[in-house]
């Protein structure tokens, strides 16, 4: 990729924008009928037309960054917001669009205003959400609750409980898929989110690695260290992964009681064991911690995904037309029914045509009635502290690093 | 210009050919060159410019002077790998050479049973490298894998990818079995250049099987021996695919060798210079490792294994 980068410079543009078409770069995935039914919606109407063009979602992180270091670059495309739009705002690749929501009733009220906020960047609008809401929630199976008279955990006490009850029993009490390394992470994430409150973490997104050094960082490291000696996650989650389904797995057979992942296992749950998933699969929000300064009606996660716009474009009107027709009812209705859960603030009323309308609302609720929500630490920082952190992370739940050690590494980083 | 003229010179390019011992004249390797020049040359000339460099991956390269350098020397994540690579290197090659040697001796033998069980032994090598470390992905899976069943039996603890021993040995052992075939078709075909006469002469003095092998097809395949070594150690060095797909380098950084931190650095962390560095660095020690063996072993000189035949 290293000789494309360059290459490209001398290349003539190819793609991108010319006469009447925008390009649109989206993450390939099942979702991507949605958004290529609102292309072809908006191009019966529009003069320039939108082209989608769909990545395969292990390319596109990689794809999207040649593209952009060349004269190919799309026109608007896909991202997570947060650190991952970090450097094509460094390097004025991206149009601000902080004004143009702000003087447009249909952006500016179209919308969840902490997922709106999650996007953005130094308090400046980039991004217009245009999937799904993915909030990490705590799973769990219901059959072995019951089974062992217990409640879903409300507070760190009822969790320990839990933990204690699972274990004697033999049942591992977390399944982890801890060879994925981000599994891991969202451990982190809600536990630093409760302790120490959102802001902790917001420090350091907003570039301040001596963020690292608060103390409810190390507080943090050292409960994860906790439930790992207490065996919450069992012996042998360093080589569980999450992809494969190992981690799903364990829940849906009933070896492991609990799974902290994002809303999307639902659907993984609905693919891989249905009987499990709509008779025994329980979820509720990340439990309370004594003590600790976070409102437990904080969120983390991926508020959702974004269209972000390029400044070179030559269409700006057009783009930002199409990034309108987002907060459309129509666009809406087509995410939820392919099972997502929209982040336009009329999604509410629309959520009993899901697939399933309870855990649709349930998600919705928690989102909606959120006081923040963190986006995922590793979409949230650039990608040169992102991936360090996942090495630490990992070698922390690896039981080769001390919480202390943990900390250092994080503050050094560069 | 005379119809002659072209004769003519035809007749002397023959001459100067056959004044250079049969051998095509350079014309001939143009196309080669070319080829290598393109799409190896440059691309290594490009890596090794970008280690100059800080470069995101967006906008051009900034030049940095050393350094990428000399941080490279003082990043004690760079020994680390460095150090496992050269684990990594050792464990595969004594696992595989004995192996292979053995299997490839054996093959070269011409009843119809090795022919049908060498091209067994070949299956391995058609798989792809994805499907490969897939497959012994879900085979140690230490909750549903087939070593939760059979680990026991062999006191082998099913969590084998969870500790940093056993999984930088999983890596060299799927990679062994990968390979081995590869390497045993090397071996046979050694072993099959080996003049019969030899061991039917150390047959009539009374050598058994043992002394004959030691004696004779050893030191016969020395080259052979040469040739596979620095195959698998400069393939070793480079590995790659299987540490993505089955360990991500972990548990923690503990399988993470010399290319997949490359990987890491330059498509994950975006720093592509560094990235670029570690890359040469690997570049420099893989060729120092197959210049030193050729050198050592006296396989540059190309001494004929059939001297005094």
């Amino acid at each position: 990729m290293a000789m494309t980068g360059l290459l490209a410079g001398c290349g003539s543009g190819a793609g991108g924008s010319d006469g009447g078409t925008i390009t649109a770069y989206v993450y390939g995935d099942d979702a991507v009928k949605v958004q290529q039914a609102a292309v072809d919606a908006f191009n019966k109407t529009s003069e320039v037309k939108v082209k989608l063009v769909s990545v395969p979602g292990t390319d596109y992180v990689n794809k999207l960054r040649s593209a952009m270091g060349s004269p190919g670059a799309p026109d608007v495309f896909f991202n997570w917001g947060g650190g991952s739009i970090k450097p094509y705002v460094d390097s004025d690749k991206l149009v601000d669009l902080t004004s143009t929501v702000k003087n447009d009733a249909v952006l500016k009220d179209g919308f969840l205003p902490s997922v709106v906020a999650a996007g953005s960047l130094d308090g400046k609008i980039y991004g217009v959400p245009m999937r799904g809401m993915q909030p990490v929630m705590l799973f769990y199976n219901k059959a072995l609750f019951e089974e062992h008279g217990l409640q879903a955990p409300r507070t760190w006490e009822d969790l320990q409980k839990a933990v204690t009850t699972f274990k004697g029993a033999g049942i591992t009490p977390f399944a982890l898929g801890g060879s994925d390394k981000w599994p891991e992470l969202m451990w982190m994430e809600y536990l630093l989110d409760r302790i120490g409150g959102p802001e902790v973490f917001r420090k350091i997104q907003n570039g301040d690695t001596g963020g690292w050094g608060d103390p409810a960082v190390l507080e943090t490291a050292r409960t994860v260290v906790k439930l790992i000696d207490d065996g919450a996650f069992g012996k042998n989650f360093n080589s569980v992964d999450y992809g494969n389904g190992g981690a799903p797995t364990l829940l849906n057979k009933g070896k492991a009681a609990m799974h902290l992942m994002g809303s999307w296992e639902y659907s993984t749950q609905l693919g891989k064991a249905p009987e499990f998933a709509k008779k025994d699969l329980g979820w509720t929000a990340f439990p309370t911690v004594a003590g600790g300064a976070g409102d437990a009606a904080n969120v983390v996660g991926n508020p959702t995904n974004y269209w972000s716009v390029n400044a070179r474009t030559k269409h700006k009107e057009t783009a930002v037309a199409f990034l309108r027709t987002m907060a459309s009812k129509t666009y809406a209705q087509a995410l939820v029914d392919n099972g997502d859960v929209p982040t336009t603030s009329n999604a509410a009323s629309m959520l009993s045509g899901s697939p399933n309308p309870e855990f649709a609302a349930d998600q919705y609720a928690m989102v909606q009635k959120a006081p923040s929500f963190t986006l995922s630490w590793d979409q949230a920082l650039e990608a040169r502290y992102a991936t360090p952190l996942l090495t630490e992370i990992s070698k922390l739940f690896a039981g080769k690093s001390t919480p202390e050690q943990f900390v250092a590494a994080m503050k050094a980083a560069r | 210009m005379s119809p002659h003229t072209p004769v003519a010179k035809r007749r002397g390019d023959r001459r100067a050919a056959a004044g250079n011992a049969g051998r095509p004249p350079v014309a001939w390797a143009v196309p080669g060159i070319l080829f290598f020049a393109v799409f190896a040359i440059v691309p290594l000339a490009i890596a090794v410019y970008l280690s100059f460099c800080r470069w995101d991956g967006l906008g051009s390269p900034t030049p940095t002077g050393l350094d990428n350098w000399t941080r490279l020397f003082q990043d004690p994540e760079f020994g680390q790998a460095a150090w496992l690579s050269l684990l990594l290197t050792t464990v595969s090659w004594a696992f595989q050479t004995p192996v292979a040697l053995l299997l490839g001796v054996w093959a070269a033998g011409r009843q119809r049973s090795r022919a049908f069980l060498s091209a067994v032994f070949f299956v391995p090598l058609l798989l792809s490298t994805t499907a490969i470390a897939m497959l012994f992905h879900a085979l140690l899976d230490p909750n549903f894998g087939v070593i939760k069943s059979i680990g026991p039996w062999l006191g082998i603890d099913s969590d084998v990818m969870g500790s940093s021993t056993g999984a930088l040995l999983v890596v060299a052992f799927v990679g062994g079995w990968q390979f081995m075939p590869f390497h045993t078709l090397i071996y046979q075909g050694g072993a099959r250049q080996i003049p019969e006469v030899l061991h039917q002469a150390a047959a009539i003095d009374g050598a058994g099987m043992v002394r004959q092998f030691f004696h004779i097809t050893l030191p016969q395949l020395r080259h052979t021996i040469t040739t596979s070594s620095v195959l698998m150690i400069v393939g070793s060095l480079t590995y790659f695919d299987t540490v993505l797909i089955m360990t991500k380098g972990g548990p923690g950084t503990d399988t993470t060798i010399l290319p997949y931190l490359m990987y890491r650095t330059g498509f994950q962390t975006y720093d592509l210079g560094y990235a670029a560095a570690i890359a040469t660095a690997l570049v420099v020690v893989a060729t120092s490792i197959s210049l030193i063996m050729v050198r050592f072993s006296g396989f540059g000189a190309m001494r004929s294994t059939r001297e005094g035949m």
